[in-house]
């Protein structure tokens, strides 16, 4: 079998693939929060907790109230994304006036009091999320046994991210939403209702961290912690990608989920740091980030 | 002032001081408990430690003995660093006496030491490692609830013997991972085993399949599980979804709390071999320890980890009494000196080396069928005696064992 640094061709293959469908998570995420910065200028903190509540909106429908899997993967984002445009409505609002920091506080503080909340009532063990019955068993590729419900995940978040880029990049509706943000007098001038889409915007965000929640669930714990774990680390993948660059954030965000798999294999104690380490190099080298524009 | 009145002034004063050494110092005896609050072992330990601790000073009845007991208890994070804050700071400021639990083997070898420095009492539940006992002992430390040798001697034993020879090892990457790997590992070369490979992790990793599919593509038999909590339930549940068991091959969970097994769900779950030196549902003691216990955290039925606290209070308030003082090394030293019993470890005592004995049971985790009422997850499969569940006190390498 041939080898690379030691490690057989196959085997990495299935490394890959791996770092792959991680990648997806970590683009799904910053996808979100790059929305969030891009079209409305606030860092949003909260988007791990956002996340984790779209896991819990899952398990809450399956176990409460008997609601499978599929239905989740619509109701718990819209469910989060309306309490979400709730949060806009009463206190971001007030901040856009403000320094950014503002902003990235008040979001911050919320996550601490969402996940505490949780954590308080559900403990730190999580719970349990079956895998949908449609979607359980792996099919063997050669290389590895690949789980279904992995693939779906590559599948369905590459397809969300690229739907989410077309829309804002290139139709009429998401022309409206970046000249919003350029100069929102003006929009309004044209007879726009500004303030209805920045909530709508800021809603839409909010529900694609609910949705990479629930499909989240049936891979990792139902845990109060797991945005907070996330956050951390798809920050990085933001300021890496170039805050508030759409395609930015998702090719980063699987193009470092790859990196993260490959790191697992050679040198794993350096799997939760290395994403940290290529930040800092891009940030002395690339400041705005790899896809960033300097404003 | 007259001389004579000077030297009474002195005499009184010195008199003074010499009662008040043999009291406990400042009047009251405070107890920190100090472990994870926030993260992957705030469930195993946590809070359910401080609620252990004061139903431990309850039922000792401190109150009604005229002692007075206060209970602290801070988060330590996992982080050696902070936690070496808070001990020193209990210890040099808020004066405290004894610290519990301190779960996170790196956090508890450093706690250690400074407890040693100051001359503190230092009972550590929730931490793993065996080196507490070994080349790390200290005569101010006791180590209650279990350690890496006994789990491994358990666990690890008990699957060799039934044909589990070729072994993986998924570590996680500090004190405590370490020292589960190299017992564990010890346990199976000595049964004539092999270790195939192993991987070391990060503590607090969500996802594992890149290390699972390393481990499947050694093709080992066994897989070891040497991490805990968190990192336990998500290397299971993702290792179902690898298809690693229906492949053929084993896991074994090295450290698993009732709180993990909760955690996963009986459907994920069942099957796994485990090592515990207390389970809930042992007997009418346990039990009603369990019912008191539970009502007063979330429902959760105490770990190990919570009944080493509480027993581990009542031991040291029993130390305290006889000895009407507080002074660590001393307390540790009488704690030695009295045999131990309490309702829910029983009879026992503890060796020169900090190491405290009990009989550890190998148990296995039901299939949901079997499971008959709430937390019903264990079945006993042997008991292992208290002289042999723990490594032999001349093993280890503590320099307080002559």
């Amino acid at each position: 079998m041939t080898e690379i640094f030691g490690v057989p061709t196959q085997a990495l293959l299935g490394q890959l693939l791996i770092g792959l469908i991680n990648g997806s998570f970590y683009a799904l995420l910053s996808l979100g929060l790059a929305v969030i910065f891009g079209l409305l200028n606030i860092i949003n903190f909260a988007h791990g907790a956002q996340y984790m509540l779209g896991a819990f909106c899952a398990y809450f429908l399956l176990n409460k109230a008997g609601v499978g899997y599929w239905p989740s993967l619509v109701i718990a984002p819209l469910a989060v994304g309306l309490f979400g445009m709730l949060i806009e409505r009463t206190m971001l609002k007030q901040l856009y006036k403000l320094d950014h920091l503002y902003g990235l506080l008040l979001t911050f503080g919320l996550a601490l009091v969402i996940q505490g909340l949780f954590r308080n009532e559900f403990g730190s063990s999580g719970l349990p999320y079956p895998i949908p019955e449609a979607l359980s068993g792996s099919r063997n590729l050669g290389f590895m046994f690949l789980p279904n419900y992995r693939a779906w995940v590559v599948v369905a978040s590459a397809a969300v991210c690229i739907g989410t880029w077309f829309v804002i990049e290139k139709t009429k509706l998401g022309s409206y939403l970046r000249a919003a943000t350029e100069n929102p007098a003006l929009v309004q001038a044209f007879g726009v209702n500004v303030p209805r889409m920045i909530t709508l915007t800021y809603g839409f965000g909010v529900a694609l961290a609910a949705l990479a929640g629930v499909m989240a669930a049936p891979i990792y714990q139902v845990n109060p912690l797991m945005g907070a774990d996330m956050i951390i680390v798809v920050f990085a993948v933001v300021v890496i990608g170039g805050m508030g660059s759409i395609m930015g954030s998702i090719l980063t965000g699987f193009g470092l989920g790859v990196i993260e798999g490959l790191t697992k294999v050679f040198y794993p104690e350096a799997s939760n740091t290395v994403i940290f380490i290529i930040m800092a190099i891009v940030l002395m080298l690339k400041p705005a980030g790899l896809f960033g524009t300097q404003k | 002032m007259s001389v004579l009145c000077k030297m009474t002034a002195a005499a009184a004063l010195a008199f003074a001081a010499g009662a008040a050494h043999a009291q406990v110092s400042d009047g009251v005896i405070r107890i920190g408990v100090l472990n994870d609050q926030s993260s992957l072992y705030a469930d195993l330990a946590g809070q359910g430690s401080v609620i252990a601790a004061r139903m431990a000073v309850e039922d000792f009845g401190a109150a009604k003995k005229g002692m007075k007991v206060e209970v602290l208890s801070a988060d330590h994070q996992n982080k050696p660093d902070v936690g070496s804050a808070i001990a020193r700071q209990w210890y040099d400021v808020d004066k405290v006496d004894v610290i519990f639990d301190v779960p996170n083997s790196g956090v508890a070898l450093a706690v250690n030491q400074i407890t040693r420095d100051k001359g503190k009492a230092l009972i550590v539940s929730g931490a793993a490692t065996a080196d507490l006992t070994g080349k790390a002992c200290s005569p101010n430390t006791v180590h209650w609830t279990y350690d890496t040798w006994m789990l491994a001697n358990g666990t690890g034993n008990a699957i060799v013997k039934t044909g589990g020879d070729t072994w993986f090892f998924l570590t996680a990457d500090y004190a405590f991972g370490h020292a589960l790997e190299r017992d564990t590992e010890a346990v199976v070369l000595k049964a004539g085993g092999k270790v195939l490979g192993k991987v070391r992790h990060p503590l607090n990793t969500q996802d594992f399949s890149s290390f699972l599919l390393q481990a499947q593509s050694s093709k080992a038999k066994i897989i070891g599980l040497a991490n805990a909590g968190g990192d336990t339930t998500n290397s299971i549940k993702q290792a179902a979804e690898f298809g690693i068991v229906k492949g053929g091959q084993n896991l074994a969970g090295l450290l698993v709390f009732i709180t993990d097994v909760h955690g996963l769900g009986l459907n994920n779950a069942q099957g796994l071999i485990l090592t515990e030196s207390f389970y809930w549902d042992y007997n009418e003691q346990t039990r009603a320890f369990a019912k008191r216990f539970a009502a007063a955290d979330r429902g959760i039925h105490p770990t190990m980890v919570h009944a080493g606290v509480y027993a581990g209070v009542l031991h040291y308030l029993k130390a305290v009494e006889a000895l009407k003082s507080d002074d660590g090394t001393k307390v540790i030293q009488k704690m030695k000196e009295i045999p131990t019993d309490d309702p829910l470890f029983g009879k026992g005592r503890i060796r020169q080396d900090g190491r405290k004995v009990h009989p550890a049971y190998l148990l296995e985790v039901k299939k949901p069928s079997e499971s008959k009422y709430p937390w019903d997850y264990y079945k006993i499969r042997a008991t292992i005696p208290a002289d042999q569940a723990f490594r032999p006190e001349k093993e280890g390498g503590c320099p307080l064992v002559k």
